[in-house]
């Protein structure tokens, strides 16, 4: 099983978990795994069943939206991470 | 200086020596082979970051447009590097400058900003850049005497980007396949990306974004998140988050093995360059090291154990 992090400001819909596992091959089904234990999460993060623009996906530190997005692979070993967007503190 | 123009070689203020930064082949750092790295130093503008070159034009723009009265007071979010250097531009220009800063980053922007005459207002370091960005808003909105240039939204950010930084690449790095840079504003990304393309449409945008530590993901929900409007999505072809531990890492590893002292975002952009680098057969790579170390030192960023120096930033704004 994948392993998901949960950024503080989502932690209420899970129960306050600050990582889950969850099972799925891919980023779309490990979401689903999670949706179906917490309706709650799936309420916060999708935007008529498309993620939010507030929310970025991470497989091992990249981000899905530059690669396959939701179809994006995920083994037994990643870390998928949930992130709000926030602006960059270098500026 | 007397009237007229300055002798050759002699710059007639320190805001002209603003950009034309080095270019520095990373050759000890061995990418693989058929891979060449090389790193655009921006800690050799004259307050020692990136942001010297949005300063200028933000402010440029803003008295051409109008936007910008004489002696009006400046007003601007920022965690450092923007503060300062608007302090210089906009204090040769005559203006007074306020910063709304988080009160967790390092003590040597507060003294830098003070010693350049800025006035600073801080927010709490738990809301992170965030929490700055509202409060300069609540500020600016309450009192119109303010002018913002405001960074995360003006065009004149990336624009600043779009006809210096990129250019200065094209002529130094002319087969550049790869950029890289750190996330914030987006708009280094931004307005690089957009000269880059221009010249080279295979060219990859590649950001390197930092992994907010817990303590500073202070958003009650998530519609409090951010994305700067300057930030065109479309030019990037990557995003990578990066931990503060591999930005240390990177960081340490610039100054032990190139010699070059630079901060945190680095070590951060360095990272994900050699992460882009190990998927590559030949190329090359520029990576924007967008700031110098000197804003730094006092996190004993280079000396101290790394477990413990990973624990204490959690809870800083430091890129």
């Amino acid at each position: 099983m994948s392993q998901v992090r949960i950024p503080p400001v989502l932690r209420e819909t899970v129960g306050g978990e600050r990582e889950l596992p969850a099972s799925g091959d891919t980023v779309a089904a490990v979401l689903d795994d999670l949706f179906a234990r917490y309706p709650a999460l799936r309420d916060r993060v999708t935007e008529e069943g498309a993620l939010s623009r507030f929310v970025n996906v991470y497989v091992n530190g990249r981000d899905v939206r530059y690669g396959t997005g939701l179809e994006t692979a995920v083994g037994p070993d990643d870390q998928v991470i949930l992130l709000p967007a926030m602006a960059g503190g270098r500026a | 200086m007397a009237a007229g123009r300055p002798p050759p070689g002699i710059l007639d203020d320190i805001v002209a020596a603003i950009g034309n930064t080095p270019m520095v082949e990373l050759s000890r750092i061995a990418p693989p082979p058929g891979v060449q790295l090389f790193a655009k130093i921006e800690g050799a503008n004259p307050t020692g970051s990136v942001k010297d070159r949005i300063a200028r034009s933000m402010l440029a723009e803003a008295v051409a447009s109008g936007a910008l009265a004489p002696g009006q007071t400046i007003l601007e979010p920022s965690s450092g590097n923007t503060g300062i250097s608007l302090a210089v531009v906009g204090g040769r220009m005559g203006h007074p400058v306020r910063i709304v800063m988080p009160d967790n980053t390092t003590p040597e922007r507060e003294q830098l900003l003070r010693a350049h005459g800025a006035e600073i207002m801080f927010s709490p370091g738990a809301e992170g850049p965030n929490g700055a960005i509202r409060m300069a808003e609540r500020l600016a909105a309450a009192d119109p005497s303010l002018f913002m240039p405001f960074q995360y939204a003006n065009e004149a950010n990336p624009r600043a980007h779009e006809q210096t930084t990129g250019p200065e690449i094209l002529d130094a790095v002319p087969d550049v396949d790869v950029f890289v840079a750190g996330l914030g504003t987006g708009g280094t990304l931004t307005g690089v990306g957009r000269a880059l393309k221009a010249a080279r449409p295979g060219v990859r945008l590649v950001a390197a974004e930092p992994l907010p530590g817990e303590q500073v993901q202070g958003l009650r929900s998530l519609e409090e998140g951010y994305v700067p409007p300057v930030l065109d999505a479309s030019v990037l072809d990557d995003r990578y988050l990066v931990s503060n531990r591999e930005a240390v890492v990177g960081t340490r590893r610039l100054m032990a093995e190139e010699g070059i002292f630079a901060g945190l975002s680095s070590g951060a952009a360095l990272t994900v360059a050699l992460r882009v680098a190990a998927e590559m057969d030949r190329g090359s790579i520029v990576v924007l090291l967008a700031d110098g170390g000197a804003k730094y030192l006092s996190t004993g960023l280079w000396e101290r154990d790394l477990d413990v120096l990973e624990s204490d930033m959690e809870g800083q704004v430091l890129w």
